[in-house]
């Protein structure tokens, strides 16, 4: 994403004529200025905050006190936080590729088929995107639910039990499906944006040279956006390494299935809001905030060398 | 970009009838929750819970009674949870889009000092969790005294890197140097380039840009569930969220409210449905931009 631009005209007046090189600095600041405010009044200070937040701890006897990184140590040897990473590490390596690959094969399919149908398809197929997590969650509650869901009825037909998704045993899958459901459609839209970008002329001649329609697939559409996966790859491991609303929702559904220790992030908002332990629970949160960071920087760094997406 | 015809060739229409029939299977799974939801929003008490068919209309077919129902629970509430939603989404939205669009197009147009380190600031910030903030934040706006108040849920939607980063891209490609320094020749002013020249340029993403944010902040939960604690500020998410854990708690004694919460999650979705079909060939274009780079 760090653009390399060619030296343009405009550069090189202004080199030469250096009087007017304050006026540009000037309008520059001015246009990016109010988003710099903002995003220093609500993305370093609080960032800032938690920081120094984490590094104190509130004791009943005592008052607050600086205990440096006792909470971070605590942390890190947290049964419940440690447990909840361990889920959404597991829940990533699952829900993640599942979401990319049925992202791209309805790409690949509705840049493929023309019809007023895929052109409808695309559409409902997006359709999720626009519903609320929440919403979204509370919908998959519904239909999971044994007293007015849908399951029984189904499995009724086969005569099998219908399976508990909101089960110990099964809520994993059956959050991998909500989010699944919920976010391949977006997916799916930038890589069929990308795939649209692409020019035809490319499979002419890939055609000629005898190519078939999985070789053009394979080896040139996907290849062509590439950057494009790697973009839904970051965002989909930033969305579900803080995995919140879903489960927050269905907990109130399967309440001795899904802990307040689920997520990372549930624990964070279970320790400052429902124990009024501030400390612990920004250090729960800068933690995973500064291992989302470093996770998918570490990531970029490795894609770069071949990718030119950075 | 998007329009293949300009690419040179015209493909004729290609119609595979087994990638059209796995399609039909796929827009089977991606509707299933919504006819739920429509099917269900029609029943009363008694038919969600007759055990009839949950994936049909029960006997009676009461849409009109539930809407009524809705609006009028507790002192109407949800009009109020749906008008402070739209209140949110917009504010957030619009100034959302008026600081990313500005700090776009001074990123892309302006060299000035420090610009390649802020801007990579910006990205940077675009892989810090969001909820990572919410507690510190939440914190920081307790000390003035801003909790329990719209703007605890506004002023954190206004932060949108993605668009800054969006913006960024579409300017740089969509507007020409050379046509900004011919309205600087003809002695335009650098706001009036901005405004009357740049600007009309870049309309798709700005349109894209503005939907992304109005619908973030519409679907916003963890923020206002952590900031607000009046059920009056509340947007319709955490008060749909409210009602669903009320009503599971008590199982029982709560079957009206299933109902009232089918019916709500109903009407919550068409605003955002409506805005992305009518705003969809604008969004489409804007989102392949941040795909190809």
């Amino acid at each position: 994403m760090i653009e390399k631009s060619a030296p343009s005209a405009q550069d090189r007046t202004y080199k030469i004529r250096g009087k007017v090189r304050f006026r540009e600095h000037l309008m520059g600041w001015l246009f990016v200025g109010p988003f710099g405010i903002v995003f220093l009044a609500l993305l370093i200070a609080p960032l800032a905050y938690a920081l120094y937040l984490s590094l104190f701890q509130k004791r009943l006897i005592g008052g607050t006190s600086f205990v440096f990184l006792d909470n971070y140590v605590k942390a890190f040897t947290d049964p419940s936080f440690l447990s909840g990473s361990w889920f959404v590490i597991r829940f990533s390596l699952v829900s993640i590729p599942l979401q990319i690959i049925v992202a791209l094969a309805m790409a690949l399919i509705l840049d493929a088929v023309t019809s007023l149908f895929a052109r409808f398809s695309r559409l409902m197929i997006f359709l999720p995107y626009a519903i609320p997590t929440v919403i979204g969650a509370v919908m998959w509650g519904f239909l999971y639910s044994k007293s007015f869901g849908p399951l029984s009825d189904i499995f009724g037909l086969f005569g099998a039990a219908p399976p508990d998704f909101l089960s110990s045993n099964l809520i994993f899958y059956g959050l991998v499906n909500v989010v699944t459901w919920q976010w391949a459609g977006y997916y799916m839209i930038i890589l069929y944006a990308a795939l649209q970008g692409i020019d035809p002329a490319l499979y002419e001649a890939a055609r000629m040279d005898g190519a078939g329609k999985w070789q053009i697939a394979l080896r040139i559409k996907i290849p062509l956006i590439a950057p494009a996966l790697l973009l839904i790859l970051i965002f989909s491991l930033i969305g579900t390494l803080q995995f919140f609303n879903e489960p927050q929702i269905l907990r109130s559904l399967a309440a001795g299935t899904i802990g307040p220790d689920f997520t990372p992030n549930m624990y964070a908002y279970q320790q400052a809001f429902a124990l009024a332990n501030f400390n612990y629970g920004s250090a729960i949160s800068f933690a995973l905030g500064g291992i989302v960071f470093v996770g998918v920087y570490a990531f970029l760094f490795f894609t770069r060398k071949r990718r030119s997406f950075l | 970009m998007s329009d293949r015809s300009r690419a040179g060739v015209r493909r004729p229409p290609q119609r595979h009838l087994p990638l059209q029939v796995l399609l039909g299977f796929l827009v089977v799974y991606f509707l299933v929750p919504f006819w739920w939801v429509i099917v269900n929003s029609s029943k009363d008490a008694p038919g969600l819970f007759g055990g009839g068919n949950t994936l049909w209309f029960a006997g009676r077919i009461d849409y009109l009674g539930n809407l009524e129902q809705l609006f009028t629970y507790d002192n109407g509430i949800y009009g109020r949870w749906i008008l402070n939603s739209t209140l949110y989404a917009l504010a957030g939205g619009v100034g959302a889009t008026v600081l990313a669009v500005m700090a776009g197009y001074g990123f892309a147009k302006y060299r000035f000092a420090a610009r390649r380190f802020s801007f990579a600031l910006v990205l940077g910030a675009l892989m810090v969790p969001a909820t990572a903030l919410v507690i510190p934040t939440f914190m920081m706006f307790s000390e003035f005294g801003l909790t329990n108040t719209i703007w605890a849920v506004i002023l954190p939607s206004l932060l949108n890197p993605f668009g800054v980063y969006l913006m960024h891209v579409y300017a740089r490609d969509a507007v020409p140097d050379e046509i900004l320094d011919a309205a600087r020749a003809d002695g335009a002013g650098e706001v009036r380039t901005f405004l009357q020249v740049a600007l009309p340029l870049m309309r798709p993403a700005v349109v894209t840009v503005l939907l992304l944010s109005a619908v973030a902040s519409w679907n916003n939960y963890f923020l206002p569930l952590a900031m607000l604690s009046d059920n009056r500020l509340f947007p319709v998410t955490v008060g749909l969220g409210l009602w669903q854990g009320i009503a599971s708690a008590n199982n029982a004694g709560s079957t009206s409210l299933w109902s009232l919460i089918i019916m709500g999650a109903l009407v919550s979705v068409v605003p955002l449905v409506i805005a992305f079909f009518t705003l969809q060939r604008h969004w489409r274009g804007g989102l392949s931009v941040g795909g190809l780079r």
